[in-house]
């Protein structure tokens, strides 16, 4: 059956699953639903590329593909560069006439996590969006080198505890602020860029859809919560997305065209950012009594980034 | 349609990971293609799993069955086929056809309890036991509804 518009979630369940289980993702990965709901909420033909990382070798694992549609794995950068080769041949085979079924749809999405696109890939990226291929990326965004054992990257926030970056006697863990990729995606010349959470399922899955339609390249920011390196019990993935877009840590908004900002969700009650930080271990450090200056912070920084993103909303330039 | 139907007779978690036959590191094809499926794979989005003809690849015929320790098991006659759990289910457990939740597939299933968490029902109807614990005995211990706290 066709799901072109997914109006409730009864509807959305008649999808036919193109993302097989047995991967070997961490139990209660989120990774592993955003991936399942961008394969669910269309029935065109996808070409996805994914650059190392949690996704790539827990979905591959010798001898099996967790993937019903074409996938290529490439290093660590260059999943951008892989998806715009692919488009770039299918445009030219096109052309050419040498397609077998020249009329059905193909779509392009390239899967990296936060290193691979706030950090290694940013060039590649930054490269495939300049150029302007018709592809969509998509950022697992769990704030971590998770694969390789929790190192800090330019996604990990402020006050986290990483491998490289751990909170101790001296050190309250990673002392720089989060990249703001949103706002660097969009100014790149991004025909559509958002930011998206597993727990609001409707809206990610409008984003994902939005995102696949705009010819031209596309950026999805998708949070992630980790079990592992957030450290927080398998079972509660959702709730902790649900305190990450509730306490509005993760603003969900989308950037149309460069500069049309719309926030797409407003949460009813705006819950205090310690609720979400102390909900994971990652933070626990932050709420001795020598650490409270960080979480005094940490609010200021969220309300002040809540107010500015209302008022880009409200200016539309 | 039953659950009975769905698992019936495919291919679902026949091989334990690990005890597949593996070639050494220098008998690997370079380049190897890895094929979901044994047939022409055009239509994929418009087959349910059961009409899928599986090839050896596909990680669906794998189990990853033996991670588990706690369990979910669900309790038909309180259901309300939200379908919560088959969105947030991040190992495609959930067997759902015809807007109607059928069951889980304990092939797939890590046992992460994401889906008890997000059952919206009360009592839930879904609920965590240990691995070995019957499920019939899990049913017949299903707690009663749970008053709302008088404020």
């Amino acid at each position: 059956m066709a799901i072109t518009s997914i109006k409730n979630l009864k509807e959305f369940s008649t999808a036919n699953d193109r993302f097989e289980g047995a991967h070997l993702l961490c139990p209660g990965c989120a990774h592993s639903m955003i991936v399942r709901e961008l394969m669910n909420c269309t029935d065109d033909n996808l070409v996805i590329a994914t650059n190392t990382g949690c996704l790539e070798v827990s979905t591959a694992v010798y001898p099996y593909t967790s993937w019903d549609t074409s996938w290529i794995h490439i290093g660590f950068e260059n999943a951008a560069t892989a998806a715009s080769g692919a488009e770039a041949m299918y445009k030219a085979r096109k052309r050419k006439g040498t397609l077998k079924n020249p009329d059905a749809p193909v779509k392009f999405v390239a899967f990296g996590g936060d290193g691979s696109t706030y950090d290694i890939g940013f060039q590649w990226l930054s490269g495939a969006v300049e150029r302007g291929h018709d592809f969509t990326y998509i950022c697992l965004d769990n704030e971590v080198y998770a694969n390789t054992g929790g190192q800090r990257s330019s996604s990990t926030p402020i006050g986290a505890s990483s491998t490289t970056a751990p909170a101790g006697r001296v050190s309250y863990g990673k002392k720089e602020n989060k990249k703001d990729m949103m706002a660097i995606m969009a100014a790149n010349g991004a025909h559509y860029v958002a930011q998206v959470a597993p727990n609001k399922w409707k809206n990610m899955a409008q984003a994902f859809q939005k995102a696949l339609a705009t010819e031209g390249p596309c950026y999805i920011n998708a949070i992630s919560a980790c079990t592992t390196e957030w450290k927080f019990d398998a079972k509660d993935t959702i709730h902790i997305s649900d305190l990450a877009t509730d306490s509005l840590v993760f603003p969900l908004y989308e950037i149309v065209g460069g500069h049309e900002l719309n926030i797409t969700y407003r949460p009813k009650n705006i819950i205090p950012v310690c609720d979400y930080l102390g909900a994971q271990g990652r933070f626990r450090h932050l709420f001795k009594p020598e650490n409270e200056h960080v979480l005094v912070e940490w609010q200021k920084r969220v309300d002040a980034n809540w107010e500015r993103l209302q008022r880009r909303e409200e200016a539309r330039v | 349609m039953s659950i009975g139907n769905v698992l019936g007779n495919d291919k679902r978690g026949r091989i334990e990971l690990g005890a597949e036959k593996k070639v050494g590191w220098d008998e690997v094809t370079h380049g190897v293609v890895l094929h979901s499926f044994e047939d022409d794979a055009t239509d994929v989005s418009s087959r349910k799993a059961e009409d899928r003809n599986y090839a050896q690849f596909s990680s669906y015929v794998a189990t990853v069955a033996s991670w588990r320790v706690i369990k979910p098991v669900y309790n038909r006659d309180i259901c309300i086929d939200c379908q919560n759990c088959w969105i947030y289910c991040p190992d495609t457990s959930i067997i759902s056809r015809d807007k109607q939740m059928l069951g889980i597939d304990y092939d797939h299933c890590k046992g992460c309890g994401v889906c008890v968490e997000v059952c919206p029902t009360n009592p839930k109807s879904l609920l965590m036991f240990a691995e070995a614990h019957n499920p019939e005995d899990a049913l017949a211990s299903w707690p009663e509804k749970k008053k709302k706290e008088e404020k």
